[in-house]
């Protein structure tokens, strides 16, 4: 009778721990969701930064996750938004340019491509002149042979051309190189201050043989509509010879009996604007030997180191296809966030007032900003 | 019945005292391990538009001030023509930028580490800084003399990151179970990581002098071991676009890489707009990198910017 009774109290007793256990179990589960939901509140009223990014993993993430994350978070794609391009995209319906680049069949791929992907695209009108036409590209055919004793000829009869087809599409006529990389915004701000209906063509000036002097012809040079007129003018008249092997002498010394003006292209600060070299050669002193024709040739004192160049530089010469995207990304991309430019350009007041009076408010906040350094 | 009951309610109650107790043990070591886990993210973006329209036009000049940058360059003879480039070009927007060198160079201003071994220059270097800097400086910088850095950038990237906050970041790098920041496209530690850091310099056990036991480990995989014993962690640091904002080669190199690669979009597949650093340059690069960053711009392109930095003094290549 008490081994039953034993047994019962055992069944009792491991019934009651089982109830035990279970009430433990469920206590404790309950307890930590409990607890979890509190804690889980608290880590949300932390908004940082930080949290923008959705990864706590590890570098499994693939870009496009990030991407993603990105969206959610109403933050800028594109590195641009911030930009205001309202004055350069003014000047660009006021100060109309047509950059033709001289190039051939063989350097279409080669070089050309490159100029079309880069910076021809800022150009109003951009033409690519080469001996034979290319419908592809497109090249305008200039039915001429190639070579460098051809370069004249072709010069001639591209703005031949470019007089035909499209003299009242724009106020200045650009002849540039498929290796000359153009700051066309520069280009334009130099432009700004001139009449088209003025004959005088710019470029990096060069001093013998013309009293003039001429421009560089692998630095680029722009002709105004009037000296453009009256270069085409020069030839069927006979007052220029076709004839040359030197190409860019060849026009400047046209272009003094025509009476078209050599211009300065340098900045307010006397820095030149267009470059017969890549920047690299100008900024570097003693890069250039002393004996190099170019000591004599500048027609204003050549500087090397800083002085060289200004900070709105027109054109850089002799540029191989991966220094053209390394401009291209320095002048248009990569920026020093919240640097104040030393140089500081002014619009000219008595051209294009409106535009003036648009850079003046950006210009009074530059001051001001100035101003509390000077303090 | 009841005593079933009760020893149900007596479970109940076990079970979450049991519950709470381990909660709260394991909230201390969560919650350290909550401020941990901010910083396991491994990307590190850059501020986004939002938090910068919000900042007003007298308040940016003094957050401009704020991020007080120390430059660290470690040095040794065989650099001394792009120490040269260095010191003339990009240090000068250092809020303060020192040179640390393996021994003296003649004319050339530095801080003798009198180690060959860039692990210890480097430890010496940060204890250095540290000792010295502490008060004055709230982000550290440190880079190899083949590095151009600009570093307005890095202080628009460090916008809204808070310093006592322990960040070690710039291009990183994994191996195996390690994820380091790559010397060569610079360091930047906060002050926060520099203290942390400083403490466990003279624990051999954390921070051994000698690395490898059979071949040297590089001196950043080092620096990464010695952080994550203090909690900290590298964090690649990106644009909002997810480039890399620091980098290891050069825009020459990344061009070339395009062309091959995204023929079609060469200068947009190749660097952020707000890059950091370029590693790899040669002296003559530097210069013309002041040149194409500081100076060469298109006319008409305006930007509405959230800090302003000044040129510095007495220079004429910026």
């Amino acid at each position: 009778m008490s081994e039953i009774h034993f047994r019962e109290m055992a069944s009792k007793s491991w019934l009651n721990f089982l109830t035990f256990l279970c009430g433990s179990a469920i206590g404790f589960v309950l307890c930590s969701q409990l607890f979890s939901f509190m804690l889980g509140e608290q880590d949300n009223t932390q908004p940082n930064i930080l949290h923008n990014d959705p990864h706590a993993k590890h570098s499994d993430d693939n870009g496009q996750n990030h991407l993603e994350g990105q969206m959610n978070f109403n933050a800028d794609a594109s590195q641009h938004k911030d930009e205001n391009t309202h004055i350069a995209e003014r000047l660009y319906q006021k100060v109309r340019i047509l950059c033709w680049v001289m190039t051939g069949p063989q350097n279409l791929e080669k070089k050309a491509k490159h100029v079309k992907a880069t910076w021809a695209q800022r150009c109003n009108k951009v033409l690519f002149m080469s001996s034979e036409e290319n419908k592809d590209f497109p090249a305008v055919g200039l039915k001429t042979r190639e070579g460098r004793d051809q370069l004249y000829w072709k010069t001639i009869k591209a703005f031949q051309y470019v007089y035909d087809h499209y003299l009242e599409d724009a106020d200045w006529f650009m002849k540039a190189d498929d290796d000359t990389y153009v700051i066309l915004d520069n280009l334009r701000w130099l432009l700004s201050k001139y009449n088209p209906e003025q004959p005088i063509y710019f470029g990096r000036r060069f001093k013998p043989y013309v009293k003039q002097g001429y421009m560089s012809g692998g630095a680029g040079y722009v002709l105004s509509k009037e000296a453009l007129k009256r270069f085409v003018e020069a030839f069927k008249t006979d007052k220029c010879t076709h004839s040359s092997s030197i190409e860019d002498l060849a026009l400047g010394r046209c272009m003094e009996v025509i009476h078209v003006e050599a211009g300065d292209s340098r900045d307010n600060t006397g820095k030149e604007t267009f470059h017969p070299f890549v920047p690299e050669h100008h900024l570097i002193k003693g890069f250039l030997p002393r004996t190099f024709w170019y000591w004599n040739y500048n027609y204003y004192p050549p500087i090397e180191g800083p002085g060289c160049c200004s900070d709105l530089a027109v054109s850089f010469h002799y540029v191989d296809p991966t220094t053209m995207y390394e401009l291209e990304y320095l002048i248009y991309h990569l920026r020093p966030y919240g640097y104040l430019y030393r140089y500081q350009p002014a619009l000219p007041a008595n051209n294009l007032k409106e535009l003036s009076q648009a850079y003046k408010s950006e210009d009074s906040k530059v001051k001001s900003e100035t101003l509390e350094r000077k303090t | 019945m009841l005593s079933e009951s009760s020893s149900f309610l007596k479970g109940v109650m076990l079970g979450s005292i049991f519950c709470a107790l381990i909660t709260m043990l394991g909230h201390i070591r969560v919650g350290r391990g909550n401020r941990m886990h901010h910083h396991m993210h491994h990307h590190l973006q850059a501020p986004n538009k939002e938090d910068i329209s919000r900042i007003s036009e007298d308040e940016r000049m003094e957050l401009s001030k704020s991020f007080r940058v120390y430059c660290i360059i470690l040095v040794k003879p065989k650099d001394v023509s792009l120490w040269a480039a260095v010191k003339e070009t990009w240090t000068k927007h250092c809020d303060k930028a020192e040179f640390f060198s393996s021994e003296n160079v003649k004319v050339f201003e530095s801080i003798n580490m009198e180690t060959n071994d860039m692990w210890l220059m480097m430890r010496k270097a940060y204890k250095y800084a540290f000792d010295k800097y502490r008060d004055q400086y709230n982000w550290y910088f440190l880079a190899c003399p083949s590095t151009f850095a600009i570093i307005e950038n890095l202080k628009y990237f460090l916008l809204k990151k808070d310093p006592s906050q322990p960040f070690y970041l710039g291009h990183t790098i994994k191996s195996g179970e390690l994820e380091y920041v790559s010397v060569e496209g610079g360091i930047v530690l906060s002050i926060e990581s520099m203290k942390r850091l400083n403490s466990l310099l003279s624990n051999p056990e954390t921070c051994p002098e000698q690395g490898g036991m059979i071949w040297k480990i590089s001196e950043d995989k080092q620096l990464a071991v010695c952080l994550k014993y203090a909690g900290v962690f590298a964090e690649n640091a990106e644009d909002s676009e997810g480039k890399d904002v620091f980098n290891t080669k050069t825009i020459g190199v990344f061009i070339k890489e395009a062309m091959n690669n995204q023929p079609n979009q060469i200068v947009e597949g190749c660097c952020s707009d707000m890059a950091v650093t370029f590693n790899g340059l040669t002296p003559n690069q530097m210069h013309v990198m002041m040149y194409g960053v500081y100076r060469l711009r298109a006319f008409g392109h305006v930007f509405n910017d959230a800090l302003v930095f000044l040129p510095p003094n007495g220079s004429d290549n910026d």
